[in-house]
C-alpha cells in the first residue's frame, strides 16, 4: 500500500464514521518496499491539494521519514521540481508490503499481504 | 448462458481457477478494455487523476489507467477495491501499478470525502444485489455503496460503472440506489437491442442530470 493511499483511506467500522480518532489509521510492524515509478509532476500537484498534511506527518514520522517538512508547500513551492520528486518517492515509490493498520478509535487491526490490505469486515461492523 | 451471478457469490465464483480464465481470455481482455477505454471517455479526464476502480478483478482496467499517455491527460493513479482474493492474486502477478485492497463494496467506500477525481467500474455492482445471508439485504448494500462512492468523490467528479443487470427491475434498483445518495444518473446504452449491448451508468457529483440516450 502506498504512502498516498493512507492520507485518504478510513476505518470501515461503521461507529468509526465520524470519529476524529479513526483518521488516519495507523501502521504497524510495517515492512517497506521501494518501487520505481515514473515522476509524474501534474499529478503530485493535483493531489497535494488534496493531502492532509497533518495526517501526512503522522504517517511518515511512524514509517521512520523525518524530513517531511512542517508546512504544506504551496504557491511557488509547487514549481520546485526537487521538493516534488522527494514527495513522488515518499507518496507513490513507497510501499507499505506487510503489517497492519489500527484504528485510532475503534482498534481494528486491518493486515496488509503483499502490500495488499484486507479491509472485509464481519457484518456486524459494517 | 448462465450468469455467474445466479450461481455463487463473487468471492467463491471467481477462485483461482476461473480467474486465471477471466483473464486469459483474450475474448474477455478484448471486452473489458473496450469497456475500460468507453467509461474512461465518458469520464473525460482532462489531468492526472486520482481514480477509484470498483471491482478492480486482475488490474485489466486499472493498467489502462495507467497507460494513458501525457497528451490524453493520463497516466493516472488508481486505488482498486475487490472481493475476490484469486483475482487480486492475478494482479499482483502481473505486477500492476494501483493499490489494491481485497474488500467488499457492498460494506461501503472507506476514504474520506473527496478523495477521488473519478470511479470506474467494469462488469462489477450487479453484484451488489446478491445477498447471501439474513443480516444482509441487496437495498442495504446498494445504500452503502453508493452512498460510500459519492462521498470519495470530489465535487464535480465522475463514476461510469458499466454494468450488466439481471432485468429491468435490476436495473432500476441499482439507478435509483444511486440517485438516492445524491448523485445526478443517467444510463448510456452502446449497442441497444445487440447481444454486445452495453449498459453504462453515468453518475455526477454536484452536476446537473444527465439525460439517458442510446449511443
Ligand atoms: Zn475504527
Amino acid at each position: 500500500m502506498k504512502v498516498l493511499t493512507v492520507n485518504f483511506l478510513t476505518c470501515a467500522v461503521k461507529t468509526c464514521k465520524t470519529s476524529p480518532e479513526a483518521f488516519p489509521l495507523h501502521f504497524r510492524d510495517a515492512e517497506l518496499a521501494q518501487q520505481d515509478l515514473e515522476f509524474n509532476p501534474e499529478f503530485i500537484k493535483n493531489m497535494l491539494l488534496r493531502l492532509d498534511w497533518n495526517a501526512f506527518r503522522v504517517t511518515t514520522s511512524e514509517l521512520g521519514f523525518s524530513t517531511i517538512p512542517a508546512e504544506k508547500p504551496e504557491g511557488d513551492a509547487l514549481n520546485d521540481e526537487t521538493l516534488l520528486r522527494d514527495l513522488h518517492k515518499v507518496l507513490l515509490e513507497t510501499q507499505v508490503m506487510e503489517g497492519k493498520l489500527v484504528c485510532g478509535h475503534c482498534a481494528h487491526e486491518y493486515a496488509i499481504k503483499e502490500g495488499i490490505a484486507n479491509f472485509l469486515l464481519p457484518n456486524h461492523l459494517v | 448462458m448462465s450468469r455467474p451471478e445466479d450461481s455463487l457469490p463473487p468471492d467463491l465464483f471467481y477462485n483461482d481457477l476461473e480467474s486465471r480464465k477471466y483473464t486469459t481470455s483474450s475474448r474477455i481482455r478484448n471486452i473489458q478494455a473496450s469497456m475500460t477505454n468507453r467509461a474512461l471517455e465518458l469520464l473525460d479526464l482532462k489531468h492526472p487523476s486520482f481514480i477509484l476502480d470498483v471491482g478492480c478483478g486482475s488490474g485489466l482496467s486499472g493498467e489502462i489507467l495507467s497507460g494513458v499517455p501525457p497528451e490524453e491527460g493520463g497516466p493516472h493513479e488508481w486505488v482498486g477495491m475487490d472481493i475476490s482474493a484469486s483475482m487480486l492474486d492475478v494482479a499482483l502477478q502481473r505486477d500492476v501499478e494501483g493499490d489494491l485492497f481485497l474488500a467488499d463494496i457492498g460494506q461501503g467506500v472507506p476514504f474520506r470525502p473527496g478523495s477521488f477525481d473519478a470511479a470506474i467500474s467494469i462488469s462489477a455492482i450487479q453484484w451488489l444485489c446478491n445477498a447471501e445471508s439474513s443480516d444482509v439485504s441487496p437495498e442495504g448494500r446498494l445504500t452503502r455503496f453508493f452512498g460510500g462512492l459519492y462521498a470519495s468523490l470530489r465535487r464535480g467528479g465522475r463514476a461510469v460503472c458499466q454494468f450488466y443487470p439481471k432485468n429491468d427491475a435490476q436495473r432500476m434498483m441499482i439507478s435509483a440506489a444511486a440517485v438516492r445518495a445524491g448523485f445526478g444518473a443517467g444510463i448510456l446504452e452502446d449497442d441497444p437491442g445487440t447481444k454486445s449491448a452495453k449498459l453504462y451508468l453515468v453518475l455526477t457529483v454536484g452536476g446537473g442530470e444527465l439525460e439517458s440516450q442510446g449511443g
